[in-house]
């Protein structure tokens, strides 16, 4: 399990917090969604439970980052690589620049861990597979599209086979077809069992792969608890998160004064779609 | 690159060689001396040799498969790695610098004309190149950190360029030529080469 415990973190020369008193655990095979408006302390969230933040970052934490019940103040930044994988907005950022085919970026991170040949090739292989995209094993990473690039991204950090993974807004710079791409690959990595704490402003994707969402505002926990509870919840549209569209849909049916079986058939599809 | 410092060589060495005393021709007040040609011809000689060893290098060496032979020969995976994202950074340079124009053009930017409005037109695409390479920098270490590349130990190689028994005889070949020569020039062999 990754735990934050009271965490307060403050970047460096900043004149507060972006992080106040933040209290929150990734159990192991969860999927936890983080929704708020920009600056609500996502993308700061993910650096600190990453362990990015302070080690490359700077800035001050207060509080512990417990993985599986260790400090990770006590963790190099490599020995953390192989237990918290990140993933960032950016596409193209995440990839090496150095990796002249897609198999060789995805196993770029074990082989910086010095795993084994035999294993290395084993778990590119399995993470091309678990993303499904092993037809774009022989191509340039740089000549792909947004979505493939952040796959490609995604499969690098399942390569590292760390026990929990946080994405930072997965899918903020993709077209509907990426987005369609990586939330498939999400649902698909959720589905076998993988942890994740995904950053989000689409409220469906978070609907349709979350089983718990937390919705920060300005560095604080201000909802958290079950992902139809939370994104149902009608104080969500104040704190700069968007509903989903199945909750819009069932507001509208009833502002517009629908029958009671219309508005139970739009409830039966909305639980349906939190399902999904 | 070589024609145009070839020329410049040619014509300077040609028609300013200093001492120059058998004439080969005149052209107005400039002479033209037989001195200058050696000279000049010895100068291309070099500098020839030295470009097409570049070029021949460049040609026959992917940076790629040259960045891993040297990682699996012991130096350190962060040399290699700036190395190689040195060279594969430039294409993504001037694919943001594009991007940038367009977008700076798109809202009315005069990047066309005199070399003044040209130059005018630099300053304002420098400054949106340049901070988002620095941003782009940060997120990229993050990346490269939250993947073990600052792992201190050395690092498994995915694969390694083919390394033949007549590529290891040439080698070999080529690094006892060097001395050979060198001794040779300094005993007088190789006096015809000046």
């Amino acid at each position: 399990m990754l735990a934050l415990e009271s965490v307060t973190y403050r970047y460096a020369g900043a004149p507060r917090p972006s992080l106040h008193e933040v209290s929150l655990d990734l159990h192991d095979g969860e999927v936890l969604g983080l929704a708020g408006a920009s600056e609500a302390g996502k993308t700061t969230l993910c650096l600190v439970a990453s362990g990015l933040a302070p080690r490359t970052v700077g800035g001050t934490l207060g509080g512990r980052v417990l993985l599986g019940g260790e400090d990770t103040a006590r963790l190099a930044m490599h020995e953390l690589a192989g237990r918290v994988g990140i993933a960032f907005a950016s596409p193209a950022t995440q990839l090496s620049g150095v990796a002249a085919t897609v198999y060789e970026e995805v196993a770029f991170g074990p082989m910086n861990l010095g795993v084994p040949r035999p294993e290395l090739i084993a778990r590119t292989e399995e993470a091309l597979a678990a993303l499904r995209i092993e037809a774009l094993a022989a191509r340039d990473p740089a000549q792909l599209s947004g979505g493939q690039q952040q796959l490609v991204a995604i499969a690098g950090l399942l390569a590292l086979r760390p026990a929990h993974l946080v994405l930072d807004e997965p899918t903020a710079q993709l077209d509907p077809a990426g987005t369609a791409m990586v939330a498939a690959a999400l649902a698909a990595l959720a589905a076998s069992g993988s942890s994740i704490l995904v950053a989000e402003q689409k409220a469906d994707l978070l609907a349709s792969i979350c089983s718990r969402v937390v919705v920060l505002d300005a560095g604080r926990v201000v909802l958290e608890g079950p992902a139809a509870e939370v994104l149902g919840d009608p104080r969500l549209e104040a704190l700069g998160v968007a509903p989903p569209a199945a909750v819009r849909l069932l507001r509208a049916a009833t502002t517009a004064n629908l029958s009671a079986a219309a508005v139970a058939r739009l409830g039966a599809a909305l639980d349906e779609a939190v399902a999904r | 690159m070589t024609l145009p410092i070839a020329i410049s060589v040619l014509v300077v060495n040609l028609f300013f060689f200093p001492g120059g005393r058998e004439v080969i021709f005149q052209v107005g007040p400039i002479t033209a001396t037989l001195e200058g040609l050696g000279f000049a011809l010895e100068t291309l000689a070099r500098i020839g040799a030295i470009s097409g060893a570049i070029t021949l290098f460049y040609l026959t060496t992917p940076p790629s498969e040259l960045v891993l032979d040297l990682e699996r020969r012991g130096v350190s995976p962060r040399v290699t790695f700036v190395a190689l994202a040195s060279v594969q950074t430039v294409p993504a340079l001037v694919e943001r610098a594009t991007t940038i124009t367009a977008a700076q053009r798109a809202r009315g930017l005069d990047t066309e004309g005199s070399l003044w409005r040209r130059l005018r037109g630099v300053l304002p695409l420098a400054g949106p190149v340049l901070l988002g390479s620095i941003t782009e920098v940060e997120e990229r270490t993050m990346a490269l950190e939250a993947r073990g590349f600052t792992r201190p130990a050395s690092r498994t190689l995915l694969w390694w360029p083919p390394d033949s028994a007549r590529q290891r005889l040439a080698r070999w070949l080529l690094v006892l030529a060097l001395p050979s020569i060198v001794v040779a020039r300094a005993v007088g062999w190789l006096g015809w080469l000046r």
